[in-house]
């Protein structure tokens, strides 16, 4: 290249390593920037904004802690966080029931696809259509009363369902387990699916129950997914959002804690309360979901890792049988 | 014998339970949708007085339908909502495929890193970060912006990475050695040697963030709130909570027109919708 004395950028350009580190920046870049300036760069500006009395516009005044003074002086954030305990309750239901049906519909069950997708399409519906389906639902003398009076009830001695506060939270988070115990279910099908199924042969030919087989196979073998999907609806119980926020709009006393951040936010405009209830929440999770590992590594022991790298080395197992399919195809 | 016989009753018992447990999830399930159907098709007078549990008179009573496609603007409505979706899918996939590439393929500094910040990213619940992120469009003058708001929906989210990751792993190295052989650099053997191969990640990939992007309400609603122009599929039924709030003939009219697309893609990638939810859960 040097007796040409023109340095060959082309060349340079193609050669391996060149190429490679080209290859790694561009291909980094977009990503990147995205995860930065709408997580990382909102994150840190968000614990910023909570020293301030600021809105949106205008000016903006550093008040030190008195933001996070409010947020636990006041009385409606921190009641707010006691409704996540609704949720909590909701999605424990909600898995147990996911867990039933998938164990009922893996199994050789007549119509299961029907069943299954049945369970699983209320998973599609979009949030604010499950609100408006949900408001209907639970009208006065509409879908859920006449159930009810069917089965026997009077319509007089029916609560009202969204305004009663003895009883509302409850139906809100209900319409929760509806829309996403279909979700759940598939999930634990494709765990149970992927049981190596000689286990099952096994156990039919030791004459064990159905019982026995979700108990000493079943169980045991989709340990970590369930685990998994626990610390995820307790993480997202306390982030509970979406079902009062298109049902109720938070009102009679349904606001949970992010209903509450949102309405300060955008309604009031008090950023600056709303990022410290944000950064409240958002420690109290980190918390959780620590203290949710440390407690099932005690329980479980290395369970949940030693799942994951049973996964993996299945999966490498897989992968290089079929390398050698296709390598000595011809042989074999 | 008598053993036997008790052995046959708990089995038919057994039937009849999960038979009935079946039954009843699945009724429960698809109940408030129903209800919503039957009521689309009765006119306001037959809705004001009859049951909401009552067939209607007519299956062929469709004015609803135009009322509330006329009232929501839903031609407008599906329009944007499906440029939305096009180009949100278009750039998430590449971008999410490509970073996938880099993080599976090459070995440097800070690419354990790189993973762990899309995993702490994901742990950090969305709703709270749209304060600051609302700050951050208002700077940019993105709110009321189509294009704003896909570059903010293009943001790559973990699952999509672990699905293009998982799905790298199993794509023999030799395959890019051969490539890099026959004079291929790194781009080509990511745009003609892999991509392709890709396929079925991308069509799970495009299901779960379809779903989302489709059916994303809250942030629509912040960011493209002129509802004039910017409306979508899923804030095209904010009509709805204004003057009209009790006319549910015409408000269940619109829920089912939000959701036939939803269906039609439930009904057709059934399988694909199943498996790639299974796939996204097992991110290890």
């Amino acid at each position: 290249m040097k007796e040409k004395g023109n340095f060959n950028f082309l060349k340079w350009i193609k050669s391996a390593k060149v190429n490679k580190v080209l290859c790694i920046i561009t291909f980094m870049l977009v990503p990147l920037t995205l995860l930065f300036v709408f997580t990382y760069l909102p994150f840190a500006k968000m614990i910023g904004f909570s020293f301030y009395d600021m809105k949106y516009i205008g000016g903006r005044e550093f008040v030190g802690l008195e933001n996070y003074l409010e947020v636990f002086t006041r009385d409606d954030c921190f009641r707010a966080l006691k409704l996540s305990l609704y949720y909590i309750g909701a999605s424990f239901i909600q898995l147990a029931l996911a867990l039933y049906f998938a164990s009922l519909l893996s199994f050789k069950t007549k119509a299961s696809g029907v069943f299954k997708g049945f369970m699983f399409f209320p998973y599609l519906v979009c949030g604010i259509a499950v609100g408006f389906i949900f408001k209907f639902f639970y009208t006065r003398g509409f879908v859920l009363d006449t159930v009810l009076q069917w089965c026997g009830f009077e319509l007089d001695n029916l609560p009202y369902w969204l305004r009663d506060t003895k009883i509302n939270n409850f139906s809100v988070a209900a319409t929760s387990i509806w829309r996403y115990m279909g979700q759940n279910m598939v999930l634990f099908i494709g765990a149970i699916m992927s049981v190596d199924s000689s286990l099952y042969e096994a156990a039919a030919i030791d004459g064990a129950s159905g019982w026995d087989k979700f108990k000493y196979i079943i169980f045991p073998s989709i340990k970590t997914i369930i685990v998994l999907n626990l610390i995820l609806s307790i993480t997202g119980s306390l982030s509970a959002f979406e079902p009062p926020y298109v049902i109720t709009g938070g009102n009679f006393g349904t606001g949970t804690y992010f209903v509450i951040m949102n309405k300060l936010a955008h309604e009031s405009q008090k950023v600056g309360l709303a990022s410290a209830m944000a950064v409240v929440l958002l420690v109290i999770i980190l918390i959780a979901t620590m203290l949710q590992k440390v407690f099932f590594r005690y329980f479980f022991g290395e369970g949940e890792e030693e799942a994951i790298r049973t996964v993996r080395k299945r999966q490498k197992r897989e992968a290089l049988e079929k390398q050698k399919m296709a390598n000595g195809g011809g042989v074999s | 014998m008598n053993n036997n016989n008790m052995a046959k009753v708990k089995k038919v018992l057994w039937a009849v339970v999960k038979y009935a447990s079946l039954l009843l999830g699945a009724f429960v399930s698809v109940l408030p949708v129903v209800v919503c159907i039957i009521t689309a098709f009765k006119s306001p007078e037959e809705y004001a007085e009859t049951n909401v549990m009552d067939l209607p008179k007519s299956w062929t009573y469709f004015k609803n339908f135009t009322e509330a496609w006329d009232q929501a603007n839903m031609a407008l409505a599906f329009r944007n909502s499906i440029i939305i979706l096009v180009c949100v899918l278009f750039f998430a996939i590449l971008t999410g495929s490509m970073l996938a590439y880099i993080l599976d393929r090459f070995k440097f500094f800070g690419n354990g890193l790189i993973r762990n910040l899309f995993l702490f990213a994901s742990l950090l619940p969305g709703i709270a970060m749209q304060v600051s992120v609302y700050q951050i469009m208002y700077q940019l003058n993105w709110i009321n912006n189509i294009a704003g708001y896909i570059v903010l929906m293009c943001g790559t989210d973990v699952i999509s990475i672990y699905i293009f990751i998982q799905f790298f792993e199993n794509i023999s190295k030799s395959l890019d050695e051969a490539a890099i052989m026959d004079g291929c650099t790194y781009f080509g053997v990511f745009f003609r040697v892999l991509l392709p191969l890709l396929k079925p990640a991308i069509v799970t990939v495009m299901i779960l963030k379809g779903v989302g992007v489709y059916n994303e309400y809250y942030m629509a609603n912040l960011y493209l709130q002129n509802k004039n122009w910017y409306v979508t599929v899923a804030t095209s039924l904010f009509k709805f909570t204004g003057p009209l709030g009790n006319q549910y003939n015409y408000i269940c009219a619109g829920v089912i027109l939000t959701m036939i697309p939803a269906l039609l893609v439930f009904i057709l990638c059934q399988k694909q919708i199943y498996s790639g939810l299974t796939q996204g859960s097992v991110k290890g």
